[in-house]
């Protein structure tokens, strides 16, 4: 039981880890607080949806498409919002009200066209795609592969998977970061802004691309909700946010690669509480994410960042 | 005349009166009601949000923590409905207490640290293992003490209270502190301002305020669900209507909340879907064009807004 929660959170955990990326870099390089961010997740599990229903193929290949969507959509929503809220007063504390509005247009767009029920997506459709080419270059039979075995326990496919596919992108993640120059710039501004901007970085692509990469992050963890948490709805959007912030937090405000961390310690919390304690479990991510912010304010690995 | 009184006889006492008389000429009591309740939140907002700057994101957690106070004072000590009122404020009191860590953090910090402890409070009442204390998610139900007349007249003795304080606020060096501490805490405190006290003196106030407006309002609906009364959307109504209007005035929030929750009335509730698209543009149109909020339009010809 103790090794089934422990290695269930950790896969739940490198999953949250996707989750909370995105919205760690917009913070990061922006100073913005998307509170947009768990109804993008809420989307790219629309895509999968679609991808599902419309061209009934593995809804893994909803993760690429996802991404590229959501890249642009970041890029033009960039450019029509946030330069305007940068000109305002004080734009950390208005960016808090804007993206509310924001989620609030996406959520009740999402309602107007696909209705308030719960989706779902059958769990053996994703990964499909992996049983047809073992079954086309090595034989064997075709059919659902059950779940994978790890330390002698039996875990659902699906989570592995988003396991699997969240350390790629983490990866990815810190190539961009540390490996280019746009990424080499993008840690430029996010440590500080003012004096990227008096060195000549252009400030406003470097942020914009950040910002496409951070929704598109947000949307490749979408394409799994459904198999990580059952079923989607509009309204899944303002949970996976505050989710988000309690892992990110966890982490490190400001520091992607610190949400890799926060993912597993609030992914293998999550699962001990679920297994020990799970009336308590809805009460888990807030009180984790207050403690976090009074004794650690700058998070496990944080630097210190805020000046109080 | 002092500007104390004057603001005191030119604006709160006409709002006063016309809610005061409103019930007679006017069928939709439900309606005056809510009225009143978003005037005091979004009055409360105002004292904490536009006076220190802190963005109280969780805003509904004292309202919700009130709600539940006077329930569980109706239910288990049988107290009577004004007094329950008044254990309703000192619960949101005590929630303010046990939250004045959270005002070491700051800007987006603290808007964040905030929505989750009122999520926290919110997922502790609904708790089915406490049943037997908060009736857990089942909600409850206190017809005993149902008298919506009664609940009203308490809910404008808590809007005067509020509007006073707000007077005062804007009037009073003290306000002028806060705001002084807003803008730069450390000049402040060269200067003089006790920073921590005072901070912690508006926190209070604020939530003295939302958890009387939580009391009133149990008193008033009787019957009720966490998710009723921990709603987010009292938070996000009550912060955007006094953004609209203009923080750090009295005026601003009262002309907000009458012109916003005027037109969601208007709109109506049948499609909520779309007027959760009109509220959403809304809010980002009021972020991008007028972030100051209306009375920004008359302080910008240079007219003094009280």
């Amino acid at each position: 039981m103790l090794t089934y929660a422990l290695v269930a959170g950790v896969l739940f955990g490198l999953y949250f880890s996707l989750v909370g990326i995105g919205l760690n870099l917009v913070f990061g390089v922006m100073r913005i607080v998307n509170l947009a961010h768990g109804d993008i997740i809420m989307l790219g599990g629309f895509i999968a949806l679609g991808v599902v229903t419309l061209a009934s193929v593995d809804p893994l290949f909803a993760v690429p498409l996802a991404f590229v969507v959501f890249v642009l959509a970041g890029l033009a929503l960039y450019y029509v919002l946030v330069p305007r809220l940068q000109g305002a007063s004080n734009p950390e504390m208005l960016s808090i009200i804007l993206f509310f509005g924001l989620s609030q247009v996406i959520e009740a767009i999402t309602t107007i066209f696909a209705g308030t029920s719960e989706r779902s997506i059958q769990s053996r459709l994703l990964g499909t795609v992996f049983t047809t080419i073992r079954v086309k270059w090595f034989g064997g039979k075709p059919g659902p592969g059950g779940p994978i075995h790890i330390l002698g326990q039996g875990f659902p496919a699906p989570w592995v998977i988003a396991a699997a596919t969240s350390l790629v992108a983490i990866g990815l993640v810190y190539v961009y970061l540390y490996r280019t120059r746009l990424g080499t710039l993008t840690r430029a501004v996010m440590s500080r802004r003012d004096e990227a901007l008096a060195t000549g970085i252009d400030v406003d692509r470097v942020s914009a691309a950040a910002f496409g990469i951070g929704l598109g992050l947000a949307a490749m963890a979408g394409v799994f909700a459904p198999f990580m948490f059952g079923s989607i709805t509009p309204a899944f959007g303002a949970d996976a946010t505050v989710t988000s912030f309690a892992i990110v937090v966890l982490g490190s405000l400001g520091n992607p690669l610190g949400t890799a961390l926060g993912g597993i310690v609030y992914g293998v919390c999550y699962m001990l509480v679920q297994t020990y304690l799970s009336s308590w479990a809805d009460l888990l991510p807030y009180v984790l994410l207050i403690l976090i912010l009074l004794l650690r304010p700058s998070g496990l690995l944080g630097r210190r960042v805020r000046v109080a | 005349m002092p500007k104390l009184v004057k603001h005191l006889l030119l604006i709160v006492l006409p709002l006063l009166a016309v809610f005061a008389v409103a019930p007679a000429v006017y069928q939709n009591h439900l309606l005056l009601f809510n009225f009143v309740i978003f005037l005091i939140l979004a009055q409360g907002v105002n004292i904490i949000y536009g006076f220190t700057g802190y963005l109280p994101f969780g805003y509904v957690g004292f309202f919700g923590a009130g709600a539940y106070g006077f329930a569980i004072m109706v239910m288990h000590l049988q107290m009577p409905a004004a007094l329950a009122v008044l254990a309703a404020g000192v619960v949101g009191v005590v929630l303010g207490l046990l939250l004045t860590p959270l005002l070491r953090l700051t800007g987006a910090y603290f808007a964040i640290a905030n929505l989750a402890a009122s999520l926290a409070v919110l997922h502790l009442v609904a708790n089915p293992a406490l049943e037997s204390i908060t009736k857990g998610p089942y909600g409850v139900s206190l017809t005993g003490t149902f008298n919506p007349t009664l609940a009203y007249e308490a809910a404008l003795v808590v809007l005067a209270l509020t509007l006073g304080a707000v007077v005062y606020l804007r009037n009073s060096s003290f306000g002028l502190a806060l705001q002084a501490v807003r803008e730069d805490p450390v000049s402040a405190a060269m200067a003089g301002v006790d920073v921590v006290r005072m901070r912690m003196v508006a926190w209070l106030a604020s939530a003295l305020v939302a958890g009387l407006a939580g009391g009133v309002y149990a008193w008033y609906v009787s019957v009720f669900y966490p998710d009723n009364v921990f709603s987010g959307e009292f938070s996000i109504f009550a912060i955007v209507f006094a953004l609209f209007g203009g923080v750090a005035t009295i005026l601003g929030p009262i002309v907000g909340v009458l012109i916003l929750y005027g037109v969601y009335n208007l709109i109506g509730f049948t499609t909520p879907q779309y007027f959760q698209l009109i509220y959403g543009l809304l809010i980002m149109g009021l972020v991008l064009f007028l972030p100051a909020g209306l009375m920004s339009l008359a302080t910008r010809r240079g007219w003094h807004v009280p």
